[in-house]
């Protein structure tokens, strides 16, 4: 790396590149800033000032996540005046919001309330005076509760810039700032397309995934990384379990490669089949023109017996299989080995073309 | 792909035609529209309908549907003429352009505008934008692929890139996006008629002799029947006995009147699902499979990304992962099957399929590979034909274009193109069981263009007939300038709504892929 310079922090003599922020310097180092409004990938815009520190010879505290580091830079993140202002900040947002974490679904992964609890905060030194707006849940998909907002903005800029759906922004200003659909539509009725990226990206319970209301804490649930069945990109997703059943998807951008922790409509909220009771539980077999329940055993005889007569009968040509685009690679050599290998036909395909 | 999904975002130029991307792959369409909106990439959108990514392109081409061999090759003529190709490139890594350029010859600006509707001026400028760009990404899917000369389309994606140089390098290729989660893995693994997995040919002796060895068996050298053909034999009474695995033919194939009498023409019929579909309950015998959340594996992505799923809820009742189901029914056929994972099916897969040697669970634990990846030791391959071609030389095809096979006329005056829609997934056996999805899109509606729409009397919701040679159904209109005048657009994932009752069985001679693009049609209000 050319033109790297020395910063210190906190006492600590660290190396950085031009163009890199304070809090980007900081989390290479270990060094723990808190934030709300950073969000990776997007575009720092200094909402929330959680991440204020004290740069040596500035006036004021300065937004880490937006101020580039210069040569010799000597930043302080933990003195009395910084922990002082966070304080102040989160407990701003607190008081104006309605934090009740009894039944919210992000308590115990909530990043307002783990940042409380890590600054010590016993009750905001204000009135607790949350706007009263009506939960939105108008949708079974995504629920919105914006008197637990903390305007930080991240829905905005993961929709925006990350997903490009270009659906959410804020309206209103000051006091009354919202952010949701144009024309202050319920998801619902706008052009919101559903992907779900504003759940994964609230730091908060603001967004939260409707189906899994009520049907685990975050402790509770087992996130089970897998690869989404519907399309070629093969996105990575978590599949998160409680109690035997999938209760939401979610995503993580650390998994990388391919969709880096983007989904869509059908990633997200497409796995209501897995537990729908009209799967199959049991082999059927036709009898008296009707299919009816049969073993395993039973089954697999009444295949062999037939395959085996045709075979003999008409040769193995007159027998075909169809694979499937559905199923593993593993199934898939598996099912071709068998008409091959087993049944002694190549006459096996699958739907590619379709 | 020839190359991956990550260098989308990152190119210079993106070139995608026939493909709806942001409804049909959507993480790879905002990738494309963080291209263009973060990072100033071009982009040409070349698609009879008004598709969102029109609304990021610089510049968008609408041909009249089954044009597309004129468009690309009016595309080289311009590059051509204008000597914007890459000619040490051509020269040097490619063969058979004389031919090519003899063939495109005649696809002047002016003369394309005849074929396709697209002002001339308009491909000129789309010409130059792809030729200048240092790295450009053509990419493509089933509105390139789904035509009687989808081999035609395919080829002529290839001349251009190749035209261009931009075949073997970071940011370029041809790259069709696959519509289902692991039709590349059931390519790979050889679910097809004439090759053995990573596409070694059953006529090869040698291949057939490595198979022979590997399952102590011998094997039979004539390929096999295409899924088209095994409709006919069915249908004609020379098949007797088909096994399906996790395929809905009676919604997804054309003309679902010869698919019924086809299947119900036969001694016997096995399907292996999760659901009783359509299909399955034409069966004889119905096995339960469990789905993809209730077993481990990999499916093989669209870039050729070998990537786990596992094993995170138990399956249903009696329902059984299908290899499981595959090799218990081997062994009562005689044939012993006993694994005891499906890593362990891997790792036999390892031994006989070159391109995945190198894959195995363990190195995909935290990111899935690329194949070609030849031994444990190999990082994978993240595009392809890089300093040479598999063959050598990138051959030119010379091409011409054929109309499609079924064009409007008095009797059906409406072309019908059909595809998907952002929240339904093929026939829908797993979308329209989901609660949000259809919330969002309850019942199938086919778009009419609003012109057309006014002149046959239909408005926003009216219910419409819609019938081809092959049959008639009714559906809901939805008046939108989607589709161009004098086309309709329906989707296939309803079966009430079966779209494949219309659509013309057509083949393409080569990739045997149905017409499900362009059929003819007439379009009442009922
Ligand atoms: S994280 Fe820096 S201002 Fe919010």
């Amino acid at each position: 790396m050319d033109q790297r310079f020395s910063i210190t922090i906190d006492g600590k003599e660290v190396a950085a590149s031009p163009g890199q922020t304070i809090l980007e310097v900081a989390r290479e180092n270990d060094i723990y800033i808190p934030t709300l409004c950073h969000y990776e990938g997007t575009t720092n815009v200094g909402a929330c000032r959680v991440c204020a520190v004290e740069v040596e010879n500035a006036r004021s505290l300065v937004a880490s996540c937006c101020m580039p580091v210069s040569a010799g830079m000597i930043i302080t993140t933990n003195s009395q005046r910084v922990i002082n202002a966070r304080k102040l900040v989160v407990e701003l947002i607190w008081a104006s919001g309605d934090h009740n974490c009894l039944t919210c679904e992000k308590n115990g992964d909530c990043e307002l309330q783990d940042l409380i609890y890590k600054l010590g905060i016993e009750k905001p030194r204000f009135e607790i005076d949350p706007p009263g707006y009506a939960i939105e849940d108008t949708n079974s998909m995504i629920q919105r509760d914006l008197n637990k907002c903390i305007l930080c903005g991240r829905c905005v800029r993961v929709c925006n810039e990350i997903q490009v759906h270009e659906v959410l922004d804020f309206s209103m200003r000051g006091s009354h700032a919202k952010v949701g659909p144009a024309f202050d539509a319920d998801y619902i009725d706008s052009a919101c397309v559903f992907c779900g990226s504003c759940v994964d990206a609230c730091p908060v319970g603001a967004l939260t995934f409707k189906q899994a209301r009520f049907e685990g804490r975050p402790w509770e649930i087992e996130k089970v990384r897998t690869t989404c069945p519907y399309c070629g990109v093969g996105c990575q997703m978590d599949l998160n379990i409680h109690e035997g059943k999938v209760v939401k998807v979610t995503t993580d951008r650390e998994y990388g490669q391919p969709n880096f922790g983007s989904l869509c409509s059908k990633g997200r909220f497409g796995m209501n089949f897995i537990d729908n009771p009209d799967r199959l539980t049991t082999p059927l077999i036709r009898k008296d023109g009707e299919l009816q329940e049969a073993s395993w055993d039973e089954a697999y005889g009444y295949i062999a017996d037939k395959f085996a007569a045709i075979k003999e009968k008409n040769g193995a040509d007159s027998i075909a299989g169809l694979s499937s685009a559905r199923v593993t690679n593993e199934e898939n050599y598996l099912f071709q080995k068998f008409m091959r290998a087993v049944i002694g036909t190549n006459n096996v395909d699958h739907c590619a073309r379709l | 792909m020839t190359n991956s999904i990550g260098e989308i975002e990152f190119t210079d130029a993106i070139l995608a035609i026939g493909t709806n991307t942001t409804e049909n792959h959507p993480v790879i369409g905002s990738s494309v529209k963080r291209a263009v909106r973060r990072h100033g990439a071009k982009l040409i959108v070349i698609d009879p309908r008004r598709i969102g990514l029109v609304d990021y392109a610089d510049i968008w081409l609408r041909p009249k549907p089954g044009t597309n061999v004129a468009v690309l090759n009016g595309l080289m003529n311009v590059i051509i003429d204008e000597g914007l190709y890459a000619k040490e490139y051509v020269e040097t890594r490619t063969e058979g352009f004389e031919a090519m350029k003899e063939a495109v010859a005649q696809y002047t600006p002016d003369h394309v505008e005849g074929i396709t509707g697209i002002p001339a001026d308009d491909l000129r400028t789309a010409a130059r934008i792809y030729a200048e760009a240092k790295s450009a990404s053509i990419l493509y899917a089933m509105g390139i692929t789904q035509h009687s000369h989808g081999t035609d389309n395919v080829k002529s994606c290839a001349n251009l890139s190749m035209l261009c140089g931009n075949v073997g390098i970071e940011g370029g290729g041809v790259n069709p996006l696959r519509g289902q989660n692991n039709v590349q893995g059931a390519c790979d693994m050889g679910a097809l008629p004439n090759v053995f997995p990573a596409y070694q040919q059953v006529a090869n002796d040698d291949a057939r002799a490595k198979f022979e060895e590997a399952w102590g068996v011998s094997l039979p050298a004539k390929p096999g029947l295409t899924i088209m053909e095994i409709m006919n034999a069915a249908h004609d009474g020379t098949l007797k006995g088909l096994y399906i695995m996790g395929e809905n033919p009676m919604v997804s194939d054309p003309d679902l009147t010869h698919v019924k009498a086809s299947l119900k023409n036969l001694d016997i019929l096995v399907v292996q699902d999760i659901f009783l579909n359509e299909t399955g309950q034409l069966a004889d015998v119905v096995l339960p499979s469990a789905c993809f959340a209730e077993k481990d594996g990999t499916f093989s992505n669209t870039e050729r990304r070998v990537q786990r799923i596992r094993k995170a809820v138990e399956a249903p009742g009696e329902a059984k992962a299908d290899w499981q189901i595959i090799a218990e029914l081997a062994t009562k056929l005689d044939y012993s099957m006993s694994y005891s994972s499906a890593e362990e099916i891997m790792g036999e897969i390892n031994g006989v399929a070159p391109s995945y040697a190198g894959i195995t669970y363990e190195r995909i634990e935290e990111e899935g590979l690329q194949w070609p990846c030849p031994s444990t030791d190999h990082p994978g391959t993240k595009y392809l034909h890089k300093d040479t071609f598999s063959r050598g030389l990138g051959l030119f095809s010379a091409i011409d274009y054929r109309p499609s096979d079924e064009l409007p006329d008095e009797e059906y005056p409406f072309i019908l193109t059909t595809g998907r829609v952002l929240y339904h997934f093929h026939t829908a056996t797993m979308t329209r069981r989901s609660e949000g999805l259809n919330e969002r899109y309850p019942e199938s509606l086919a778009e009419v263009n609003s012109k057309d729409a006014e002149k046959l009397g239909i408005k926003e919701g009216d219910v419409i007939t819609v019938s081809s040679r092959r049959g008639s159904l009714q559906v809901k209109a939805s008046v939108v300038d989607t589709p161009p005048e004098g086309t309709i657009f329906m989707n296939f994932h309803f079966s009430e709504a079966a779209v494949n009752l219309l659509t013309n069985p057509a083949l393409d001679p080569i990739g045997k892929i149905p017409e499900y693009k362009v059929c003819a049609v007439k379009v009442e209000a009922a």
